[in-house]
């Protein structure tokens, strides 16, 4: 009894896909393998044996002596003894002792080698402790495969799909009037900004920086600022959210910088605005940020990366 | 616990509540609208003073799902239309904020919230 080195799998593993190299490495035999086994022992008939594959419709019987694994009592085995007339012996002297074994926590890999490199059609499964705990057949690696190459292509269509509404969307640029002190209509633009993105089916948590940003530059114009606009431009890869306004200017933008700073009235307050944590806020979820501002005007530039982590999965 | 429970906590009153089925995970306390927009979990609850519309704007964007407003204070009008169209809940009870979060608290099983 005894395990071989790794063999080669019938794909190169040099330039396969990832996916499929991920998951024969990733799954293992314990993954994959029957563990609802039916055993005989060393005293049991040939003849019993042969009704007991043929009523669980198996093609070969491990023979235990308490969980170690013996032997194994193959069709071949039964077939040659119904043709010399030792049908009704017992197992031990027939049985095929030279058995080749997997161990649970090898990956499939090692059962496709095995399978590609020899005849048998299954192979018994030891755990570390050398006790029988599964038999392996290339029906099992074949149905786990399909249902795992399954979930991993649907990953796949799904980014896919991602990726297409979102370069569907870009090139487009939305321009938004904001009026001074106009907190009626204040959260209109920023809610636009997020069904867009949402309806290009951009990760949530992308779009709540997006929405962070937009809404906190949305309120700036609308508490601080003589009017602007506020400009959404959506690319591939990132949307950038710009706010312009004609005035008056932040006298000290290292100032307006800080967190907990604020030149807001207390009226202002009084409605939940003018915490001094707008720009920081802006600042912290952006993926690049620039402020300019002179007296006649200020201009904040916020770009958000809408497919974060994609070069990494 | 869903949107629905916090209807039945005592004294909370439903101005608007129709996704009752909605998970709700966590809460968040505070006024200062900035900070809730920064700092607020989504699936949330808030309780806050904040008695007007931009309170439903920013939990639209932050995916607040239902406003508790305490102290009394009473929901506008416009605050409770703004409510509807973004599908956000909101309750107002007698209650500060101090107690109001702590039924929350023991209604969603968080009374251990800030000791981890």
């Amino acid at each position: 009894m005894y395990t071989l080195p790794m063999q080669e799998i019938p794909i190169n593993t040099y330039n396969s896909p990832n996916v499929i190299l991920e998951l024969i490495y990733k799954l293992k035999i314990k993954d994959v393998m029957t563990t609802d086994l039916v055993t005989a022992t060393k005293d049991t008939p040939l003849r019993e044996i042969q009704h007991i594959m043929r009523e669980r419709q198996v093609t070969g019987l491990p023979i235990v002596l308490g969980k170690r694994l013996i032997g194994i009592v193959s069709m071949d085995d039964i077939i040659k003894a119904l043709d010399k007339g030792y049908i009704n012996e017992k197992a031990q002297d027939y049985m095929t002792r030279n058995l080749i074994v997997l161990e649970d926590d090898m990956p499939i890999s090692f059962a496709i080698s095995y399978f590609d490199r020899f005849s048998y059609h299954r192979f018994p499964v030891l755990s570390k402790h050398k006790e029988l705990v599964g038999m392996i057949t290339s029906r099992d690696i074949t149905s786990t495969l399909l249902v795992e190459i399954n979930r991993e292509i649907e990953n796949l269509e799904q980014r896919t799909r991602t990726t297409s509404l979102s370069e569907e969307m870009s090139g487009e640029i939305h321009t938004y009037s904001i009026l001074k002190h106009d907190f009626e209509n204040a959260g209109y633009a920023s809610t636009e900004i997020k069904k867009r993105l949402k309806s290009a089916g951009i990760a949530p948590h992308v779009i709540r920086r997006a929405a962070i940003a937009s809404y906190e530059l949305e309120m700036n114009l609308v508490v601080h600022s003589d009017g602007g606009e506020l400009i959404a431009e959506y690319s591939p890869q990132t949307i950038q959210i710009t706010a312009r306004d004609s005035g008056p200017g932040i006298s000290d933008v290292e100032l307006a910088m800080t967190a907990g700073w604020s030149t807001a009235s207390e009226w202002i307050r009084s409605l939940g605005f003018g915490a001094g944590m707008g720009l920081p806020n802006v600042k912290s979820v952006a993926d690049d940020f620039t402020i300019e501002s002179t007296l006649n005007g200020t201009t904040v530039v916020c770009i958000i990366e809408l497919h974060p982590n994609q070069e990494e999965t | 616990m869903h949107v629905q429970d916090l209807a039945a906590l005592e004294g909370f009153k439903a101005e608007h509540s129709e996704l009752e089925n909605w998970e709700i995970n966590d809460a968040y306390c505070g006024d200062l609208l900035s900070d809730v927009m920064g700092n607020a979990p989504s699936e949330s609850v808030l309780v806050t003073i904040q008695a007007h519309k931009n309170t439903v704007a920013v939990a639209s964007l932050a995916g607040i799902r239902a406003l508790v407003i305490c102290n009394n204070r009473s929901v506008p009008s416009d605050m409770l239309e703004a409510a509807k169209e973004e599908d956000i809940s909101i309750f107002t009870t007698k209650d500060t904020q101090f107690e109001a979060s702590c039924k929350i608290a023991r209604a969603l099983g968080r009374l251990d919230a800030g000791t981890d």
